[in-house]
């Protein structure tokens, strides 16, 4: 199983602050077409992504218990 | 505190980012303080509204803090960032950076905060009279259409 993150203006799109998928074996970028076709959650096209905490790209494969964050555009400071 | 990057939803205090980095062999610490500005462009905003996500943000702050060693070996770098709800004028970042000289502690601190405005994983909502919105998010998903808000931003 894996820990799907979401944060501000997605966070707010998804209606959650996390999921639960099984998507071990996939690749960030299956997954974004999965989250945006099948979940209706199009603004991970335009988030980066990273697992356990590090930025991937969307050919990193995941794995099992991988915790995954989609990352919108940030803004801090 | 234990360490010297953190995200906190209490206000933050200067001088604990200061000590952080004060030693005998430091000329210099410069200090940056972002603050919640009330007008944008024109545009009046309420109230910031910031979200982190922490445990990354935290060792993405650190890893901004290792660039600034490999940059100025002699530099050492403390960073603090709050989340929550922040009113006009209040402290949103402080980084403290001391040197041995001024020209590297000018230099690291501008280097800070522009490479959090890239890799941290922080977002700020604006409040408005007339609504809210993420900031950030505009530029990529919209291109070259400005979405509303986008003057302000």
């Amino acid at each position: 199983m894996n820990q799907i993150l979401f944060f501000a203006g997605l966070r707010e799109q998804a209606g959650e602050e996390s999921i639960e998928l099984d998507v071990n074996g996939r690749s960030i970028g299956e997954l974004k077409q999965t989250l945006s076709s099948r979940y209706a959650i199009d603004k991970v096209k335009e988030s980066m992504a990273a697992v356990n905490e590090e930025f991937v790209q969307d050919e990193e494969i995941i794995k099992e218990g991988d915790t995954i964050a989609f990352i919108p555009p940030v803004s801090g400071g | 505190m234990g360490k010297n990057y953190w995200i906190s939803d209490k206000p933050l205090v200067i001088q604990e980012v200061v000590d952080l980095v004060t030693r005998r062999n430091a000329g210099a610490i410069n200090t940056f303080i972002g603050t919640v500005r009330e007008f944008t462009k024109g545009k009046r905003t309420l109230y910031l509204e910031y979200e982190a996500y922490k445990a990354m943000a935290e060792k993405k702050l650190e890893e901004i803090g290792h660039e600034i060693k490999e940059k100025w070996p002699e530099a050492e770098t403390a960073i603090a960032h709050r989340v929550g709800r922040l009113e006009i004028t209040d402290i949103a970042v402080v980084i403290a950076v001391s040197t041995p000289h001024r020209a590297d502690s000018y230099e690291a601190s501008r280097y800070a905060i522009e490479r959090i405005k890239e890799i941290v994983p922080i977002w700020k909502k604006e409040h408005w009279e007339d609504g809210e919105h993420w900031i950030g998010d505009q530029k990529e998903t919209k291109q070259g259409i400005p979405a509303k808000g986008d003057a302000s931003k």
